[in-house]
């Protein structure tokens, strides 16, 4: 098939995240042309800020070197303004005469600073800050003149101010707002920010009109002169009052524009083989001039150009990040409030940190925080997913705490960390190299730091840490969107949610028909959507969907848990935490046969046989003649209990009982993630009832349950769900509950936050509330455990599942002549 | 270079691995979903995890310990982890799986 050809016109972010994307998608479709009227290859241009401070250079910035484009077979066409859009004979014809013709034509020609229509606004030294070439020009004037003045106090203009600031200049900042930034901050963060601009040595003036600037006789640019009459010494005149879209070439080839290329939900313009992506796209009136809806444009258009078609782009919450190296400041959604919303606000102007959030209608639909941004990344997740926040409205404003208790020595706050300190402290990962990697490889997200530096790779638990690096790194352009967003992988664009979804409704019942159904983009997924679909297809069509082992990590294979030797752990299940003299004696027997090295009593109240080789697990689980204990699955693991009643002088209720009966009803459960129970006698709460996914605990009047503990990475505690008399009640709201978190969360979701994404309101709802729904729940949770049987006993019985045990004998050895 | 016979291609589940011990260590046989057969020294050049217990995908495995992913092809580590396996050449014919070992 003859390639299609394809022309982006902006070698900027912006397009050539599309071509990424698209080539992703389809590789071989189209032969690729690409007009750059600046002479660089694409570079990020939103950390021009910190080479114009000195941070970091020009080469450290380049986000696509040459060999890129050679290797992808792109054509570069570098120093050459394209000036002619001819759609009737689709090509383009650039300055130097340079024809090239399309079938798909990309415009990502970004946006120009508005230059101010003064006298003088074109004598020398008057400059917009848009590109290499205006940062440069600033670097060179720095060496020679003092006097700088920056129009404009958003954010380009003060990034640019503190970076002239930072190479020597005096310099002032004009501004014809009251205060500073406030198209991203209220009038209390605003001045916060001027004050301590100020004492690092910037001057302000606002609100103060431009009317001219002056003439040195040489045609250079020796002062400014305002409208009140005032004027003051510049070398130097940075315009940084706003940009314009590059929309003058559409608009000439007729292409319908209004302040930016009017686009579609898929980013095609008036001519639907015309696209238009970035900062000189409008779309449903709005032109982006910030990075992150680039990026998440770029994913559709490619989607679109790749002739997929089932992508659609419905605009952006942006959040914005000043980069100015200790300048915490952080804004997301309609932070400034109005009619029908509440703001809870923390001012401390001494300790200099301030932090408004915008609720309306029990959603957080904004925040502004100075100062003290560790939680911008929270906020924002909460005002993307609309969350309900009536339950936690009263602690919203002290933030998450979302870094684990451990590992990080307590650290929570990522801007005064030394670049010495450790931040993943599973793989000793310090804040200086992923600053780096994120600067040197140009990450914007999470999951791009966890590959090249490891951070947050294994327990997970700095991820918010790692994130708060990235934002500050590389400011609103960091993706830190929310599960419930994210594509489950690389495979696929598809969410969990909507593959769970598709799964359900199209009633898909094996990997292969949700790959087909879902497009998805490898021959057989990967290590990370091949257990998660698996997990789906048996949670949601128990006895249909063939449980596929291949699709299962080692653990939940060899139903132990492999050691770093590559031998197992062995735990036998013992109910409710109860053994008996039977039971020890043949554990005994078998680490004496085995030769054991390790027997360990662990945390849930079982016992761990560790360095058992995979050959031998067949024999000791048949030797132990105990069941599985679950001890390596996202399953149910173990039922914590106290001695509760029967003993205890001061039990209420019969604890162990209790605990050993959830634990029989709920053998064999496979869950999205691990599920531990505990059960205690008394609110002295001897089990630990409060870190569990369901904590029971007996009081005199019958029993209290508690949801979404957890006592791992980050402690969280369990909330407290319902006020039960009976036991047959407590096993059925358990049931109930536990089988709504099976339907509904997300692979590797703990209920925690299954709990947090959905709101405590909404499961009080399905189980309480809803008797029907509760009778329901248990009844789809006993069917789907009627197919499932104690996975040691099958595998004893079961000559073909034994053959995973089993080396390939190497005895006989046929010699065939090659 | 001599062919082994090692065993019949069914005796390895599509997506799937089997161990033969070979006379410096083990030796992992992959099958992938195309039926195509590969074979690496069962160690992940990172810690030592026996990549015969990790998970099959295209013509990679996943490290079970660490989730280091490994092209069977040539036994590389991808980017942006660093490393090789020791790779053993394997084909199918008539059905058998042959393993020819390599030094």
């Amino acid at each position: 098939m003859k390639k299609l050809k394809l022309v982006l016109i902006g070698n900027g972010m912006a397009g050539i995240r599309t071509l990424e994307e698209l080539l992703k998608l389809a590789p071989d479709m189209y032969e690729i042309t690409v007009f750059g009227a600046e002479p660089h290859p694409n570079y990020n241009r939103i950390l021009l800020s910190p080479v114009l401070a000195g941070e970091q250079t020009f080469d450290e910035i380049v986000l696509n070197d040459l060999n890129w484009y050679s290797d992808n077979g792109i054509n570069l066409l570098l120093g050459r303004k394209v000036v002619e859009i001819n759609r009737k004979q689709r090509h383009v014809i650039a300055s130097d005469g340079t024809v090239a013709e399309y079938d798909r034509l990309l415009i990502a020609t970004g946006s120009t600073p508005f230059i101010l229509p003064v006298p003088g606004s074109k004598l020398e030294g008057v400059i917009g800050y848009r590109d290499i070439a205006d940062t440069q020009v600033m670097m060179e004037t720095a060496k020679t003149h003092s006097h700088a003045v920056v129009i404009g106090g958003g954010l380009l203009g003060l990034e640019a101010a503190n970076g002239l600031k930072l190479r020597g200049m005096d310099v002032t900042v004009v501004h014809i707002g009251e205060w500073l930034m406030e198209r991203q901050l209220d009038r209390n963060a605003g001045e916060l920010l001027q004050q301590s601009l100020s004492e690092r040595g910037l001057k302000f003036l606002l609100p103060k009109h431009t009317a001219e600037l002056l003439d040195n006789g040489d045609g250079r640019v020796c002062a400014v002169k305002f409208t009140d009459g005032d004027v003051i010494a510049a070398d130097l005149v940075v315009m940084a009052a706003g940009i314009r879209p590059n929309t003058e070439l559409a608009e000439k080839s007729g292409i319908a524009c209004n302040r930016g290329i009017l686009v579609n939900d898929t980013l095609q313009t008036f001519d639907p083989r015309v696209y238009a992506i970035g900062e000189c796209a409008s779309h449903r009136g709005i032109a982006y001039g910030l990075v992150a809806p680039l990026f998440d444009q770029a994913k559709v258009c490619a989607n679109h150009l790749a002739q997929l078609g089932f992508a659609r782009y419905q605009g952006s919450v942006t959040s914005t990040k000043l980069k100015v190296t200790g300048i915490d400041l952080f804004s997301a959604g309609e932070f400034m409030g109005g009619e029908g919303t509440e703001t809870i606000t923390l001012s401390d102007p001494i300790g200099g940190v301030y932090k408004k959030l915008v609720i309306k209608n029990d959603q957080l639909i904004g925040a502004c925080l100075y100062g003290d941004t560790a939680d911008g990344g929270w906020y924002f997740r909460q005002i993307r997913e609309l969350q309900n926040i009536s339950q936690t409205r009263d602690h919203l404003m002290f933030g998450e705490n979302a870094i684990g208790d451990v590992g990080h020595q307590g650290q929570d706050k990522t801007a005064n960390m030394p670049d010495t300190a450790e931040v993943c402290g599973c793989n000793g990962v310090c804040k200086g190299t992923i600053v780096k990697a994120i600067q040197e490889n140009g990450l914007f997200s999470v999951d791009d730091v966890k590959k090249h530096t490891k951070a947050a790779s294994s327990c997970g638990s700095c991820a918010g840490l790692v994130e708060q690096i990235l934002i500050s790194t590389v400011g609103g352009a960091a993706d830190v969107k929310p599960k419930s967003e994210k594509a489950i992988c690389g495979c696929s664009d598809s969410t969990h949610g909507q593959i769970r979804q598709a799964i359900r409704e199209h009633h898909l019942t094996s990997i292969v028909a949700v790959q087909q159904h879902l497009n998805w983009s490898t021959p057989n997924g990967c290590a990370t959507c091949r257990p998660a679909l698996n997990y789906y297809l048996i949670s949601t069509w128990p006895g249909e969907a063939i449980d596929d082992a291949q699709s299962r990590l080692i653990n939940e294979r060899a139903h132990a848990n492999i050691q770093k030797d590559g031998t197992y752990s062995v735990v036998p299940r013992m109910w409710g935490g109860v053994t008996s003299a039977a039971e020890l004696r043949r554990i005994a027997d078998v680490a004496d046969k085995y030769q054991v090295p390790m027997v360990k009593v662990t945390g849930g109240q079982r016992i761990d046989l560790l360095g058992i080789k995979k050959d031998d697990l067949p024999n000791v689980w048949k030797e132990l003649d105990m069941p599985s204990g679950h001890a390596y699955g996202k399953s149910i693991r173990t039922v914590k209990t106290c001695v509760g009643s029967e003993f205890c002088r001061f039990g209420t209720q019969n604890s162990t009982q209790m605990g050993i009966d959830l634990e029989h009803d709920l053998f064999n459960m496979w869950s999205p993630h691990k599920v531990k129970l505990a059960v205690s006698g008394c609110p002295r709460n001897c089990a630990e009832a409060g870190i569990k996914d369901v904590g029971i605990i007996g009081v005199d009047s019958g029993w209290e349950m508690y949801i979404g503990g957890n006592g791992g990475i980050k402690t969280e505690v369990a909330e407290f769900f319902v006020k039960l008399k009976t036991a047959e009640e407590v096993r059925e709201y358990n049931g109930a509950f536990l089988q709504l978190y099976r339907e509904e969360a997300f692979y590797l979701e703990r209920t925690v936050h299954y709990l947090q994404r959905v709101g405590m309101d909404y499961i009080k709802q399905a189980v309480i509330e809803d008797a029907e729904n509760r009778k329901a729940l248990n009844e789809r949770l006993q069917y789907s455990l009627s197919f499932e049987q104690d996975p040691w006993k099958q595998r004893i019985e079961t000559p073909q599942l034994k053959k995973e045990f089993q080396r390939i004998p190497v005895t006989v050895v046929e010699e065939v002549p090659v | 270079m001599s062919w082994l016979d090692i065993c019949a291609l069914e005796e390895i589940n599509p997506l799937g691995s089997r161990i033969v011990l070979g006379p410096s260590g083990d030796i992992a046989v992959f099958r992938t979903a195309d039926d195509e057969v590969f074979a690496l020294d069962d160690r992940c050049p990172h810690k030592g995890g026996p990549l015969s217990q990790g998970l099959i995908y295209g013509k990679r495995v996943a490290c079970p310990l660490h989730n280091w992913q490994i092209e069977l092809e040539t036994g590389e580590a991808l980017a942006p982890d660093q490393g090789c396996a020791h790779r053993h050449e394997a084909k199918v014919e008539n059905g058998r799986v042959l393993l020819a070992l390599r030094n």
